[in-house]
């Protein structure tokens, strides 16, 4: 069977297997999507190691037409982009089935649900047909509405409503986005690869991609989340499950600035060169403002879902770049931040299930009582803060020296929020973990032995990542070269 | 051979990471491995430095890429010259003393793995930066040495103080990073000026600045920018003033760690900092007038605080910001080679002083020297090596520190008349508060119960003491000047001069007289004297409010405008414009709604009247 067509039914099969499952099996039912998603984390792993050096073009294409008469087809395949993020949507997956265990309530809903995330999520990054990106981008969103509104906490009614309209609303913007493209481009086709040669030969008539452009630019930034359509975020990170918010932040947040890159910029390079100036623009409120925001917060999940936003805004700026060292960095960090936010709600969500408050100020000192996941959470604010050693410090550095000669303002803008994102990191440490030990959380436990493996695997790819970083970046950059050569016939192409 | 280099910086990290995954809870284990690793790094150190002394010895530089894109190719490398050679061992021997001080001195601690993992951290992140060769590598273990620096003085977290010293450290040097990264990203920028691919490597920028500057193609303006924003690095990791105020709260970490990171070696990165990038400071006079400048002033300031400070390692970390104060003002001058000089000698008895600090600390459980006194008897291998430590800050004749202040006061003296004369100010302003602090704490009698009971320190403890008194008192003859003098054609070299050198020591003489007299002999100055110096203290011990002001600063400008825009985001971005959009549909739908009355007379009703309408329009 195709690689990646057995990434995407690994967890959708398992979800289907667990409907079969009888509902007092909460065992089974933890096994069978810890294989679920344990599987999808082999082949990731070993198409990492096959995958050509400085080959561009997608590997493991695997097509099976579905409606010829409207060019719609099952088309499924990565490139060096997709391929890294699908590798942190894998190990996202399987660390948010591990740290799910503590879950105790409706198990098997749960893990249906959570599935079924797991398999939109993936579809997303290795469709390669525009149809089923939409689909699978739609099958991302519906189940994060039963996941917040059951098992969240908090204000987790209003949270799970403003997310999913929110999203669904940005996600039709994208879909006229996606018609209008369809039916301008006159390729009669969803094919990606199709389209994207078609392209550029054919490219669209400029006028139409800057109208075009802000469509997909607005409707997936809003997942991106591009600033001001960023609250639905903190607010959805704080509400959700834990597992969830990791894949939410983790993941589902690099959904947009995916679908940016791969589809609006690449299919409308035109549209690119007139709005992503903007875009720079607006990641100077996205890096700047979330930071302040974030200093402002009291509750530690808001504090790291303000700082995602803020962090996101690198992302965004290494795109709007639209140079390789930019785009690469850009693609790097949105791996590095999903591993980096998902240890840190990981550890949040340890810590919330015993104490069931998560005002920084109500915690203190609890790195005397459990060390090991106060250890992982002074880790992933080091690596948030851009610590060298950690992936995340390389991308960003990488996004410095991109947008230096582009967008000077948004690069010194954004080397200033490294500033305020160690202020609220670690003031953030020093008020929950250090300090004298807040006698209300005397028993609390620490993660012990089995518990303890989500966290040593994120924490072991961000540091390989971060210590070896062109291992990643040679797969990464055979792609971004892609992107950009493709960029560039089309200019010259405009020009005649 | 190209792989000393390597093994002196990865000897350590190796060991960091045996304490990790094998030693987390063994005390002996731990301690060996680190004490190991660094032996290994020094003995290799010891190595490279035989020979590079043979007359054909070449530079060792080996590096490996790190990210290879498309206009952008960074290297890890290292370096292997006179300076980073000199630096290297200065790294690893006072540290192998210190880690073994620590056996000693922590053993009784619960978390003493933790500890030894953590100083090997240091110690690789520091060798790191000695031998980095190009801006990249430097500023990757600039970031790693702030981060052990913050685990290290948050060593015992439980403790409010504790924990907040290594939050504000971490955050100023910080904030200063911020100037240095910036100064990177434009370097890396005009090395492409002429059109060649980009570099940061240390020998080619120097080259292509030389270049550049004969080529006229560069404004001194903007060299003179980016060699502030470098020196900005430098403010903050050697503590310059305005960004001194985290190493005074520093000491709230162990001793060991004051003496090794906060006194002998990572305060010193900034100085070794102006020292690698001699090439870019030598072509901006103006940038090195604002670092001669700083530095001098410094000093100055540092020295004034210490007069008052009544903890033992707080006198000791002003008087390391004074020391460095002098250090940057030596290089800032164009005394490459002063600066230097005075960096080892400084690193050598500032590392000594901590460590009989620490000694006394140890035995009396308290820092406040008016709870100790008469300790000369009591612990005299503390007491003595203590002294000659002192006696070699103050520059007196023939110890280490007299010849190395000398180089940089004869240097300021040819240069700069006016910071000659802060310069030796400052020496008699230090030889006035050592002498303070030597005559309370270890002469006369025991001032506190604890003190009358004091006890010599282990072995473990003293015979670190008593080898680090060796370098203390030969490091001026043994020609480290010569060594760092080869091949450094740039900066400033002034012969040693006998007429700078008698003033400097006799300004260190009155000091010390001076402060024998007050605090040994009970000398009283007369009473409008007295009133005059009160008034005086005022400010010094508040330390000129420099710390008020910052924290005004945090408390009522950067709080308040987080929250100002935590609020715009709360009623505005979701209030206003977000729950205004699904409170406009909401209406909507509940006006239309009432459309929806289901009684067919209504809707037949409006049907006659839609009709009547178009007919009558049809038809008028």
């Amino acid at each position: 069977m195709n690689p990646i067509t057995g990434i995407l039914l690994c967890p959708i099969v398992g979800s289907l297997i667990l409907l079969l499952v009888p509902q007092r099996r909460s065992n089974w039912v933890r096994w069978i999507s810890t294989v679920a998603t344990g599987i999808p984390v082999l082949i990731c792993m070993a198409l990492l190691i096959q995958f050509p050096r400085g080959h561009a073009g997608y590997q493991w294409v695997q097509k099976i037409p579905w409606i010829p008469a409207l060019g719609i087809q099952y088309q499924v395949g990565v490139d060096g982009i997709s391929l890294t993020l699908l590798l942190l949507h894998v190990l996202c997956g399987f660390t948010g089935v591990l740290i799910s265990y503590r879950i105790k309530e409706r198990v098997k809903e749960y893990y249906i649900f959570y599935l079924l995330l797991i398999g939109g999520v993936a579809g997303v990054f290795v469709s390669l047909d525009l149809f089923f990106f939409y689909l699978f981008y739609e099958m991302a969103v519906i189940p994060m509405f039963p996941l917040i509104g059951i098992w969240g906490s908090g204000d987790k009614k209003y949270a799970t409503m403003k997310l999913t309209l929110y999203l669904t609303a940005g996600a039709v913007l994208a879909l006229i986005g996606l018609l209008a493209l369809y039916a301008v481009s006159g390729a009669h086709s969803f094919d990606l690869i199709f389209l994207e040669r078609y392209l550029t030969q054919n490219p669209i008539p400029g006028h139409l991609q800057k109208w075009l452009f802000p469509f997909l630019l607005i409707g997936f930034g809003v997942i991106a989340p591009m600033w001001p359509l960023h609250s639905w975020s903190p607010m959805g990170h704080a509400a959700a499950p834990s597992a969830v918010s990791m894949l939410h932040a983790g993941v589902l947040m690099k959904l947009g600035s995916y679908a940016i890159l791969r589809i609006a910029v690449q299919l409308l390079p035109q549209g690119a060169y007139t709005w992503l100036p903007w875009v720079a623009l607006l990641c100077i409120m996205n890096i700047i403002y979330g930071g302040f925001v974030a200093l402002a917060q009291k509750d530690m999940k808001f504090l790291i879902g303000y700082s995602s936003s803020s962090h996101m805004g690198y992302v965004l700026l290494g795109i709007a770049c639209l140079n390789p060292v930019g785009l690469n960095g850009a693609v790097l960090l949105m791996f590095a931040h999903g591993l980096m936010t998902a240890t840190a709600f990981a550890t949040v969500g340890h810590v919330y299930d015993q104490t069931h408050t998560r005002i920084i100020s109500d915690w203190g000192g609890l790195a005397r009582r459990i060390p090991f996941i106060s250890t992982a959470f002074i880790i992933a604010a080091m690596a948030s803060s851009g610590l060298p050693g950690f992936a995340n410090f390389v991308s960003e550095l990488l996004v410095f020296f991109g947008a230096w000669n582009s967008y000077r303002w948004s690069a010194l803008a954004a080397v200033f929020g490294i500033v305020i994102t160690a202020f609220y990191m670690l003031r953030a440490v020093r008020t929950a973990f250090f300090g004298p030990l807040n006698m209300r959380w005397a028993e609390l436990e620490d993660a012990a032995g089995f518990e303890r493996v989500p966290y040593l695997i994120l924490i072991a790819a961000l540091l390989i990542v971060g210590c070896w970083p062109r291992f990643l970046l040679e797969i990464i950059s055979s792609s971004t070269g892609t992107v950009l050569s493709h960029l560039t016939h089309l200019e010259t192409i405009a020009k005649l | 051979m190209v792989a000393a280099p390597w093994i002196i910086l990865f000897a350590p990290a190796l060991a960091c990471a045996a304490i990790v995954l094998f030693a987390r809870n063994s005390k002996p284990l731990s301690a060996t491995l680190a004490i190991g690793g660094l032996a290994v790094s020094f003995s290799f150190a010891v190595y490279a430095l035989l020979q590079s002394l043979h007359p054909l010895a070449e530079t060792i530089e080996s590096s490996v890429s790190w990210v290879n894109l498309p206009g952008l190719a960074l290297e890890f490398g290292l370096l292997l010259d006179h300076p980073s050679i000199l630096m290297s061992l200065v790294v690893t021997g006072v540290g192998l003393m210190i880690f073994i001080y620590s056996v000693g001195y922590m053993g009784e601690e619960r978390g003493l793995p933790r500890y030894f993992a953590f100083l090997s951290l240091f110690a690789f992140s520091m060798l790191g930066i000695v031998l980095a060769n190009n801006f990249v590598t430097l500023f990757i273990f600039w970031e790693l040495v702030g981060a052990s620096s913050y685990l290290l003085i948050g060593f015992w977290y439980e403790r409010p103080k504790a924990a907040d010293a290594g939050k504000k450290a971490f955050l100023v040097n910080r904030i200063a990073d911020f100037g240095f990264l910036i100064g990177i990203l434009m370097l890396w920028n005009l090395s492409g000026l002429e059109g060649q691919s980009r570099t940061l490597n240390f020998a080619e920028l120097a080259e292509r600045l030389q270049a550049l500057v004969a080529h006229g193609t560069l404004s001194p303006q903007l060299l003179t920018a980016v060699g502030l924003l470098v020196f900005c690095g430098v403010l903050g990791k050697s503590a310059q003033f305005p960004l001194h105020v985290w190493l005074p709260d520093a000491m709230e970490g162990p001793t060991p760690v004051s003496a090794l990171i906060h006194a002998a070696t990572m305060v010193a990165a900034g100085v070794y900092l102006i020292a690698r990038t001699f090439f870019l400071f030598w072509q901006t006079p103006e940038a090195m007038a604002w670092v001669a400048a700083i530095g001098g002033f410094t000093a100055l300031f540092a020295a004034s605080l210490a007069l008052v400070e009544d903890d033992i390692k707080r006198v000791l970390a002003y008087s390391t910001l004074s020391q460095l104060g002098y250090m940057v003002m030596a290089l800032g001058l164009g005394g490459y080679v002063a600066g230097i000089y005075h960096l080892t000698t400084h690193a050598f008895f500032k590392a000594l002083l901590f460590l009989g600090a620490g000694s006394v600390i140890h035995a009396l459980h308290t820092n406040n020297i008016w709870e100790m006194g008469g300790l000369l008897k009591k612990m005299p291998v503390t007491s003595i090596t203590f002294l000659i430590a002192t006696l070699a800050l103050c520059g007196i004749f023939p110890l280490s520190g007299f010849w190395s202040k000398d180089e940089i006061l004869a240097v300021a003296f040819f240069r700069n008349p006016l910071l000659w004369v802060v310069g030796t100010a400052t020496a008699g302003l230090t030889a006035f508060y050592m002498g303070r602090v030597f005559c309370v704490a270890f002469l006369g009698s025991a001032r506190a119960h604890s003190a009358g009971h004091a006890h010599e320190s282990p072995p473990v403890m003293s015979v670190p003491l008593m080898l680090l008194t060796v370098p203390t008192m030969v490091a001026g003859f043994i020609g480290i000047p010569h060594y760092l003098h080869h091949g450094q054609e740039a900066g400033v070299h002034v012969p040693f001069n006998a007429i700078v050198a008698g003033i400097s020591t006799l300004v260190a003489m009155a000091g010390l007289s001076l402060a024998y007299a007050v605090y040994g002999r009970g000398y009283q100055p007369g009473i409008q004297v007295q009133r005059v110096l009160a008034l005086a203290a005022v400010p010094l011990s508040r330390k000129f409010w420099v710390d008020e002001v910052y924290g005004w600063i945090n408390r009522n400008i950067q709080q308040r405008f987080a929250d100002l825009l935590s609020l715009f985001e709360r009623y505005i971005i979701i209030g206003l414009y977000v729950n205004g959009v699904a409170k406009i549909t909401g209406f909507t739908g509940s006006v239309l709604r009432l459309a929806q009355t289901g009684k067919v007379q209504g809707y037949a009703a409006t049907l006659l009247a839609g009709l009547s309408l178009l007919l009558y329009l049809s038809l008028r």
